[in-house]
């Protein structure tokens, strides 16, 4: 989990300079700060779960083990990306594959679209499950509360993660959220839904795992809000200062969730300070020669577009 | 073949039937679909057969009736969704448009989509400003869904079939006065006993001649019949071309008939500003011109909401009254 985290934190801090430089155009959203959510509850799913992700998801592709290579190529437009380039940064952890058809740009827009594919497990008297990202802004879409709804009237197998980083780009909960919180409105479907703490990531997993416990045992869906923070701006143009209080984001700093399980790991006897720079050394070597062979890569066959389309073009 | 007379309800439901009894992964959800078996009785005692696991009722959530449908396709199961009026399709637009029509797109591929969704527009039935729309040309903006709209009880059942087995995500749209006006030439047809089905993509022509090409969908496709029938007793040999899928196009079906007549009338419900007939005379402006002998007719609703009044609704729709004066203008 630890490497994993570390992974998602230096890909995005390698996304954001070659943003920076003018490689990467276009919407990206970066996922420095939450990487204990995604790889908490992606590391508590099984392989044959299904996972509907965000625009802000390359953590959640990384997290599932689609390859770095492919994901930054996809940020960069590339063929070799994971949607041949034709999705970019915002669809880029998609890998049907690996069991996540789909990253919507759309916020909210997922949830309904999950609830549709636990319809397709239970159909089938699988145990498996489909999760969904969202943010806190996604609660106050219709989608979010009519896919609660019917996920709890069919009991569908659905995991609810709701990543709530306090701010729907730069306009704070605070003033957009009516209620007790977001776990209380799931509550209020009479699903149930857990509060877990981002930053830590064993907490996150944890909770996942007893969550689809719940799921598991057939009594329909759960949800977790993870109270989390994005250290960067909502995209790669937004520093993310000026509408956030300074000692906030400092508060969010000290709680790094790399930080965070790497010193309770330290105090376990289980990692050294140079354990940690040696996995930084080993992903930074990686990222360069991923960077060096995907900038130079060529960008997906423009008249082979039409082809994609439909899947039997009349 | 044997041949027998369904009304556009029955051979719509005897369609899906026959495709819940051949695969298992079809399933069918919407508002009153299954304990009450349609408003109209599409899927009449479809929850009888197949039992509360493949026919679900839902609640008044669109959004979450076609996210759910596009969900289930991307995991193993073929849904039939309805939604009940066409106008309420609106409240679904960003998952038909902005999600099914694009996934398969812009995940290089990766993901297929074999979702139906099921509609349709009252335009007719004196339903009002809100429950009547046909806003088929506002979907055709969104490549990579098919639109098939079929106006007999034939093309109904042979094109559900082929919606339900396409891999593709389409928007099914039925006409309400089809479902309930026994006047109309689409209301009951006659329908082979043995399977058959109708591809999507390709146009019919329901009756030949030589004078004026009047290409139609849906409900407009009984009004263009009645009108051949009074145009043939002047004189007037009218060609009925019935589109049937509206996306992908059939343009090839149209461009021969305009070559064979001259003379074209592009007629459906519409609203005329940026409607289907714009796509259809445009198309053949581009690519046929020089095969035209007069100027395109297009008849359509003009660009005002519906009136509910049924005397003002006759007035506001395309009639054989209006395709008939039409027609005789093109030909003098």
């Amino acid at each position: 989990m630890l490497r994993k985290m570390i992974e998602i934190r230096m890909f995005e801090e390698r996304v954001l300079k070659l943003y920076r430089e003018g490689f990467v155009q276009g919407p990206t959203h970066l996922y420095v700060g939450q990487e204990g959510v995604a790889v908490g509850v992606i590391e508590a799913l099984e392989k044959d779960d299904v996972i509907i992700s965000t625009y802000r998801g390359h953590g959640h592709g990384l997290a599932r083990g689609v390859p770095m290579k492919s994901v930054l190529a996809e940020i960069l437009g590339k063929a070799m990306g994971t949607c041949k380039g034709l999705g970019g940064s915002m669809h880029a952890p998609i890998s049907a594959e690996l069991g996540i058809p789909l990253a919507t740009a759309i916020v909210g827009s997922g949830i309904p679209i999950a609830v549709g594919a636990a319809l397709g497990f239970k159909y089938r008297g699988s145990r498996n499950v489909a999760a969904v990202f969202f943010g806190d802004g996604a609660v106050n879409t219709g989608a979010f509360h009519e896919a609660l709804n019917l996920a709890a009237v069919w009991k569908l197998p659905v995991l609810f993660v709701c990543e709530n980083n306090l701010y729907a780009m730069t306009t704070s909960i605070k003033s957009v959220f009516a209620g007790e919180s977001i776990a209380a409105r799931a509550a209020a479907y009479g699903i149930p839904s857990y509060v877990a703490h981002g930053s830590d990531v064993i907490e996150v997993y944890e909770t996942t795992l007893k969550a689809l416990e719940k799921i598991r045992a057939g009594n329909g869906p759960a949800f977790i809000e993870c109270r989390t923070y994005r250290f960067v701006g909502h995209g790669a143009y937004d520093l993310g200062t000026g509408y956030r209080p300074r000692e906030e984001i400092e508060e969010w700093l000290r709680r790094d969730p790399i930080n965070m399980l790497a010193e309770r790991m330290k105090s376990a006897g289980m990692l050294q300070d140079e354990d940690r720079k040696k996995i930084e050394e080993e992903v930074a070597r990686q990222l360069d020669v991923i960077v060096e062979e995907v900038v130079k890569s060529p960008a997906y066959d423009y008249d082979k577009l039409p082809s994609l389309v439909y899947s039997n073009p009349v | 073949m044997a041949v027998r007379e369904l009304t556009y309800v029955e051979a719509l439901n005897e369609g899906i039937r026959e495709e819940m009894r051949r695969d298992e992964r079809v399933i069918v959800f919407g508002e009153e679909v299954a304990a009450s078996g349609g408003v109209y009785k599409v899927t009449k005692d479809l929850l009888k057969e197949f039992g509360p696991r493949r026919v679900l009722d839902t609640p008044i959530s669109e959004i979450a009736i076609v996210g759910a449908a596009i969900g289930a396709a991307l995991n193993g199961l073929r849904p039939v969704a309805e939604i009940m009026f066409f106008d309420f399709v609106g409240i679904a637009f960003d998952q038909l448009v902005t999600h099914a029509s694009k996934m398969r797109f812009m995940s290089g591929g990766q993901v297929k989509l074999p979702l139906v969704v099921r509609t349709q527009y009252s335009l007719g039935r004196a339903y009002g400003s809100q429950h009547t729309q046909f806003l088929a040309a506002s979907f055709m903006q969104a490549p990579g869904l098919k639109i098939v709209a079929p106006a007999t009880p034939k093309d109904a059942k042979g094109l559900i079939k082929s919606a339900i087995r396409d891999d593709d995500p389409v928007l099914f749209i039925e006409s309400g006065a089809l479902y309930v006006n026994r006047n109309y030439y689409g209301y009951r047809g006659p329908v082979p006993e043995e399977e058959y089905l109708i591809p999507i993509g390709k146009a019919d022509v329901k009756r030949e001649g030589d004078d004026v090409t009047v290409v139609a969908v849906s409900r407009v496709v009984s009004e263009a019949m009645v009108a051949a029938e009074r145009l043939a007793e002047n004189g007037v040999k009218a060609e009925v071309i019935d589109l049937r899928t509206i996306m992908p196009m059939d343009y090839q079906t149209i461009i021969q008939s305009v070559r064979k007549t001259n003379r074209l009338i592009v007629a459906e419900d519409s609203v005329k500003t940026g409607g289907l007939s714009a796509e259809v005379a445009s198309h053949v402006c581009e690519y046929a011109f020089d095969y035209l002998e007069a100027p395109i007719i297009r008849l359509n609703s003009p660009p005002m909401p519906a009136p509910q009044s049924p005397e003002l609704e006759r007035r506001y729709m395309v009639t054989a009254d209006k395709i008939v004066d039409a027609a005789t203008r093109l030909v003098k």
